[in-house]
């Protein structure tokens, strides 16, 4: 009986001599993998040009019906975006999201694309609808996030 | 000790003394929010997938218990939060609302993942859209289901409201029915 209870006291002290699995999430945080989708991100390109035409296939793709999109004609004075149309009204509702990326996928001009930003709690339930604004993130910033974006797209 | 409370330089002794009282009650304050928020014990809520991801950030690898919050309680007369992680169906609000109001105040409340604090993809009538239509939430953490690292995010946002409250404005026993849902 006593080398039982030697041997599983040796199991247990050896433990206290291995590195702990713990990470100490708000100084050191995992690696993200490569194809993590977090906060979305409407790209602006280097020429300030919106990708986004507002064709709304994103908005007809997302299952959680979280994406709203009100689209208007680009005119000789006001051109936001290279194509005929733009976004004028570009909302996600982050709490409905459920950051599958079926946007991204359905998306022709690669103008939403999803981030590696995953911090978004907050107190306000009204917080939570991002509009352009806060989404718009220019090329080259985005281009940190996912290098696997087209910078000549 | 001087006084020169005509010119108006210096307080009062009246207006001393309520300094003084207040710099009391703040650290009394302080004390309590430290120990409120240093150990929020959650009531072990889960619902439905975003219950995997809660019970992987009270393991080792994420270990809530840095930040005091490791013991999930089975009783929720033994717990302070309440983290709702999943769907709660129609059938279900009862019973979370029933576990709410057993919990002893102070008690908050994060809604945890998409469909609780707002239904979701599943917008049908099964669903409760959203658990702040049955208890007050105090952080709402989006994700399919959120990540470790999201819902510590969470409660540490938690954590610094709890920092700002105020528990002697309130009246240290403050009750439900004083309490701004």
């Amino acid at each position: 009986m006593i080398t039982e209870i030697f041997n599983g006291m040796a199991t247990t002290f050896k433990h206290i001599f291995r590195k702990p699995v713990t990470v100490s999430y708000p100084e050191e945080r995992l690696p993200l993998a490569p194809r993590y989708r977090g906060l979305h991100m409407l790209v602006v390109g280097d020429d300030g040009m919106e990708r986004c035409v507002g064709c709304e296939l994103c908005a007809v793709a997302c299952p959680a019906d979280a994406i709203y999109v009100e689209a208007a004609e680009n005119t000789e004075q006001e051109r936001h975006s290279k194509g005929e149309r733009y976004a004028k009204v570009y909302k996600i509702h982050m709490l409905r999201c459920i950051f599958c990326g079926y946007c991204e996928e359905a998306c022709p001009e690669e103008a939403i694309v999803l981030g590696k930003q995953y911090e978004l709690a907050s107190y306000e339930r009204g917080d939570f609808v991002y509009g352009k604004e806060r989404l718009r993130s220019p090329l080259t910033e985005a281009m940190k996030q996912r290098p696997d974006l087209h910078p000549d797209w | 000790m001087l006084h020169v409370s005509d010119t108006g330089v210096l307080p009062t002794k009246e207006e001393e003394q309520e300094f003084e009282r207040g710099l009391l009650l703040t650290t009394l304050d302080s004390l309590v929010n430290w120990a409120r928020k240093s150990s929020i014990w959650p009531a072990s809520f889960g619902l439905a997938c975003c219950a995997i991801e809660m019970m992987a950030t009270g393991a080792s690898r994420f270990d809530l218990a840095r930040f005091g919050a490791e013991v999930f309680r089975g009783s929720p007369r033994q717990s302070d939060l309440m983290i709702v992680a999943g769907r709660v169906s129609r059938k279900m609000a009862p019973v979370l609302r029933r576990i709410y109001d057993q919990m002893p105040e102070p008690k908050w409340v994060i809604a945890m993942g998409a469909c609780a604090s707002c239904g979701g993809i599943f917008n049908t009538y099964t669903i409760v859209q959203g658990v702040d239509q049955i208890v007050p939430v105090d952080v709402y953490v989006p994700g399919c289901p959120p990540r470790p690292e999201q819902l510590i995010h969470g409660i540490r946002l938690l954590q610094e409201k709890i920092a700002r409250e105020r528990p002697s404005k309130q009246g240290l026993f403050h009750l439900p029915w004083h309490r701004a849902a």
